[in-house]
């Protein structure tokens, strides 16, 4: 007699992406039951020590409106925060922090731990169990089956994981953690083929061994900005510790030239695919051959221990051309290395299997999240996880599926990217995949996503009546800039004056004035008696919205041409064999896809415009001929 | 032939639709939007500057031209966002001036575009008219009372030579660009010769043939070849009017024997007016005649060249002011990412040209062009 237990949600896999969906579906009311190789690795940092950077803040931040955990865990977990690119436009601003890996991964297992509605269980899933397509329950290595409606399949690397340093292989998980085996031919079984994907990651060193003098210190910011929406900014007005800068040279390249054809990557014995964006040193050094020096950022791991990262030279090298490669870079010339560089290969499957909810096209009740659909980072994997568990709660509650739209979030560029799009590497966020970053910005994720996390009910009634009471104030004071007019008074010259600014030949409201690059807000201040004291957080809308006016107007206006087709619905029952002209591989690609808008259909690869061209003309006699069969039904009817 | 086709179409086969290729090689990807829409203006065009213009079109200038500046504006979104998202690998220090410098080289194409666009509409729109007949008929009278009853003269060509003389006229709120040639005659003198084959050009190039034939004389054999040579132009699709000029006076001439002059060569005798430029008998209704066959169509049919070349001004516009915005940008010190707003909005409108972009209007118009039928 088969030993089951039953649940509502099963979540495989404890990295960033499946705590998120463990949360999200325990939080929304249901019974969750996480599974974890080892319980002591729940939400672990195997790479990087740091969370957000460039288009990966917004991420975080867009977690957090929506009501996720990753921003307000690094906000109790950072040892240094900074906000990048300041010196450019709002839009590209990003938060970027280094997280003590051992207090992130401690304090996300409290957070489980202590959530209602959630087991933790250290097991391996050997098989996932269905019956007529739907998600039945999923096996454990024991034998024992916990009975489900919902699994959410998050496994990371650790998927038939192999490690490479050189000529050495182990078949272990990133951070000689055990790998998952089972579930391969299981998910072959219910038709979900893998892929076989790869990733890297740099030495870890004995802090002790460096000679920091010999690099640049990286210091935070002094006032650090929080995360979190939900964080009091007091709270992370801590004593910060240090990054170091340093370089690569000629002599580090000519190291690694000689040695090119013992990395297993260039030797062949790699067979994933490793992300462009992501470069190994060995990559680097053959792809930029032209130069001369390649960044080297020494961060702390944590500030329990000595470990440093040593950021921007990850590679897969043998032990010995590791060691004498490093030694090469100015301040690591006695470094002691504690943990080898290498890298690591794993089975995920390509997302183009999934809807835009994350969950399969083909079984119902199965959801895939993180790294397993072909991403990289853990922001995208959170991210991913948060969407994925709130989607299978949606589901089992049986409300509607919230999927966010290019236009709305970064976390709506990820996963249309992911589901729709060809991507044969590791897949990471970047600015430039957003084409409306001025409206996505990581100052406004909370108006932006706050409604929506509230639909689903992760944010509270008072979070919410928060965002649209902050709302409201910030068109209050835009419009009552605008109607302000300056004259051009002799004080009104002279203040200017004071202000290194120009004399106004006309009047001009206040809002005009704070376009003006050397005022601002504050600047204006003097000139602006009645203005009453509002929360930093609203002034700062207020200043971006009026400076950056004319671009946001435009950036609009592409957004409306975008929903015009993303609202062009493409009816369910679609019969692509039924649409002439369309060509061969047009019509694969959008038989196997079924994509829901046409916007999405245009973003398939493989599909042209002419074949969107052939796809609405084809809808629009379709919906003529529902018309008029309607039309003959009401006469009938008479 | 006819009969091979009477047989496929009893078989099952079906008569293609107008633009019905054009249609299904767009469709099928192997023609761009802007070549079809060139071969549609082809087909409804029945003048020969918006052939010319279509042909080069179809050739793929247009399409050339665009897919250039598209390219040059993608090179400088892709570098922008490269060094924002790898600044380490990419610079964009002193990036702005080289910017501005593209900007600007960008700005002058397409005003030059532009102000082709402009030249060309203004031509297109118009019907070429030239007027034959043997001297003395009446043919400068015939273009003088059109130009001087109408005081509409929208502008002067420039070229006008001593033996061919230009204007552009508003003929019952039709414009037509009005050729008068020199008399068309067998002839050994050298400098009548170059008149005589300059009025064949204007023969040539016309799409609208007013052949003035004086009716108070007898027809001559410089009448017969002149009438040849219109129905070779008939046959290419030229349209023809007769015009018996001089009813004032005592009629010399046949109506029927005008006639036989075409139907003794196997043509249609083309429309037959009655007139006199001396005492002005007859002009209205010939003012009627040409109005009323180019709006049945007959001539030209104005609207689809019109807007073709609509669509594509009105996005070389759009993509000019976005240039133009960059340049604001680049003056009031913005950040480089600010940049590429602009840059991608100038990229998507020409990418429309091309059908590179699908968007809701323009699937309007391919609506507009190509749904005709199944």
């Amino acid at each position: 007699m088969e030993y089951h237990i039953d649940t509502q949600v099963c979540v495989i896999g404890a990295g960033h992406a499946g705590v998120e969906a463990a949360l999200a579906c325990s939080r929304l009311g249901l019974k969750t039951v996480i599974f974890t190789m080892n319980v002591d690795s729940i939400a672990m940092m195997p790479c990087n020590p740091h969370i957000g950077g460039s288009s990966k803040g917004h991420l975080v931040r867009e977690i957090d409106a929506l009501g996720g955990e990753m921003g307000k865990n690094i906000d109790k977990t950072f040892i240094q925060s900074k906000m990048l690119n300041v010196s450019k436009g709002p839009a590209v601003h990003s938060l970027r922090t280094q997280a003590d890996k051992a207090e992130y991964s401690k304090e996300m297992r409290q957070v489980l731990e202590k959530q209602e509605n959630l087991t933790i269980r250290q097991a391996e899933v050997t098989e996932i169990l269905t019956e007529e397509g739907r998600v039945t329950g999923v096996r454990i290595h024991t034998g024992t089956v916990y009975r489900c409606v919902a699994a959410i399949i998050c496994t990371g690397t650790y998927l038939n994981a192999r490690c490479l340093v050189g000529e050495s292989i182990t078949e272990t998980g990133p951070s000689g953690m055990q790998r998952s085996t089972g579930l391969k031919d299981s998910l072959n079984g219910i038709g979900i083929p893998l892929r076989r994907f790869k990733t890297g990651t740099p030495a870890r060193m004995d802090g002790r061994s460096l000679d920091y003098s010999k690099m640049t210190i990286q210091e935070g910011d002094k006032v650090v900005v929080p995360f979190s929406y939900s964080t009091d900014p007091a709270d992370v007005q801590i004593e910060q510790v240090p990054c170091f800068l340093t370089y690569t040279n000629e002599e580090t390249h000519t190291i690694i030239r000689q040695n090119i054809d013992r990395s297993p990557i260039y030797a062949g014995i790699i067979e994933g695919t490793g992300p462009r964006y992501c470069p190994s040193i060995e990559d680097k050094v053959v792809k930029f051959a032209e130069k001369t020096r390649h960044q080297v950022f020494i961060e702390p791991e944590g500030r329990g221990t000595n470990e440093v990262y040593v950021d921007g030279m990850s590679s897969s090298m043998p032990d010995d051309v590791q060691q004498r490669m490093y030694r090469t870079v100015p301040g690591l010339e006695n470094c002691v290395i504690v943990k080898n560089a290498y890298a690591i290969e794993y089975d995920c499957i390509n997302a183009n299997l999934l809807k835009l909810t994350l969950e399969t096209r083909d079984v119902e009740g199965l959801f895939c999240a993180g790294q397993f659909n072909g991403s990289s980072g853990y922001e995208e994997a959170a991210a991913q996880g948060l969407m994925a568990g709130i989607n299978a709660a949606m589901k089992i509650l049986g409300k509607e599926p919230l999927v966010l739209k290019r236009s709305e979030a970064y976390i709506g560029v990820l996963i249309d990217d992911l589901v729709t799009k060809d991507n044969r590497e590791p897949y990471r966020m970047m600015t430039s995949r957003a084409e409306y970053r001025l409206l996505l910005r990581q100052d406004n994720a909370d108006l932006r996503l706050r409604k929506y996390g509230y639909r689903v009910g992760l944010i509270t009634q008072e979070q919410y009546d928060h965002v649209c009471a902050k709302e409201k104030m910030i068109n209050d004071e835009i419009a009552r800039l605008k109607s302000i007019r300056i004259g051009a008074a002799r004080e009104n010259q002279e203040y200017l004056r004071a202000h290194n600014s120009a004399d106004l030949k006309t009047a001009c409201s206040l809002a005009e004035l704070m376009c003006r690059p050397e005022l601002g807000y504050e600047q204006v201040a003097g000139l602006d008696p009645d203005r009453k004291p509002l929360p930093k957080e609203v002034t700062e809308q207020v200043e971006i919205n009026i400076r950056y006016e004319g671009y946001i107007a435009r950036q609009k206006r592409q957004v409306e041409q975008f929903d015009k087709m993303e609202n062009r619905k493409i009816p369910a029952n679609i019969d692509y064999n039924d649409v002439g002209s369309l060509r061969l591989e047009a019509r694969q690609k959008l038989k196997e896809f079924r994509p829901t808008s046409i916007g999405q259909a245009s973003r398939l690869s493989g599909v042209t415009p002419a074949d969107i061209a052939v796809l609405l003309i084809y809808m629009e006699k379709y919906k003529v001929q529902q018309k008029t069969e309607q039309a003959g039904k009401d006469t009938d009817n008479d | 032939m006819n009969r091979i086709l009477e047989l496929v179409l009893r078989s099952g086969a079906r008569l293609a639709e107008p633009g019905e290729f054009t249609k299904r090689a767009f469709l099928g990807g192997r023609i761009d939007l802007a070549r079809a829409e060139a071969v549609m203006d082809l087909i409804s065009s029945g003048n020969e500057f918006a052939r010319k213009t279509s042909a080069a079109q179809l050739e793929g200038a247009v399409s050339a031209r665009i897919r250039e500046l598209r390219e040059k504006i993608l090179y400088e979104i892709a570098f922008i966002e490269s060094a924002l998202d790898d600044p380490e690998n990419y610079s964009l220090d002193g990036y702005t001036d080289k910017l501005m410098s593209v900007c600007q080289d960008l700005e002058k194409e397409m005003r030059s575009l532009l102000s082709h666009a402009e030249e060309g509409r203004i031509l297109k729109d118009g019907i070429r008219t030239a007027i034959v007949g043997r001297p003395n008929v009446g043919k400068s009278s015939l273009l003088n009372h059109l130009a001087g009853e109408e005081r509409a003269i929208v502008t002067d060509i420039a070229g006008t030579t001593r033996d061919t003389l230009s204007e552009t006229v508003r003929v019952g709120g039709v414009l037509l660009h009005l050729t008068d040639t020199a008399g068309i005659r067998k002839t050994n003198d050298k400098v009548e010769q170059i008149g005589v084959d300059r009025a064949q050009k204007a023969l040539d190039s016309a799409d609208l043939i007013l052949f003035v034939i004086d009716s108070s004389r007898a027809l001559s054999s410089e009448d017969e070849e002149i009438a040849a040579r219109i129905m070779n132009k008939m046959e290419e699709g030229k349209k023809c009017i007769l015009l018996m000029n001089k009813t004032d006076l005592i009629s010399g001439v046949k109506e029927e024997d005008v006639k036989t002059l075409f139907t003794s060569k196997g043509a249609d005798c083309p429309p037959l007016l009655f007139c006199s430029l001396q005492t002005g008998e007859g002009t209205k209704e010939l003012g009627d005649f040409i109005s009323e066959m180019f709006h049945t169509g007959e001539i030209a049919q104005k609207n689809e060249i019109f807007i073709s070349n609509l669509r594509h001004k009105g996005a070389v516009q759009e993509a000019l002011d976005s240039i133009c915005l960059v340049e604001d940008s680049i003056n009031n010190g913005m950040s480089e990412d600010f940049f590429s707003i602009d840059l991608m909005n100038a990229y998507r409108v020409l990418g429309t040209i091309l059908g590179e972009a699908v968007e809701d209007d323009l699937v309007e118009e391919i609506f507009s062009k190509f749904c005709m039928g199944k």
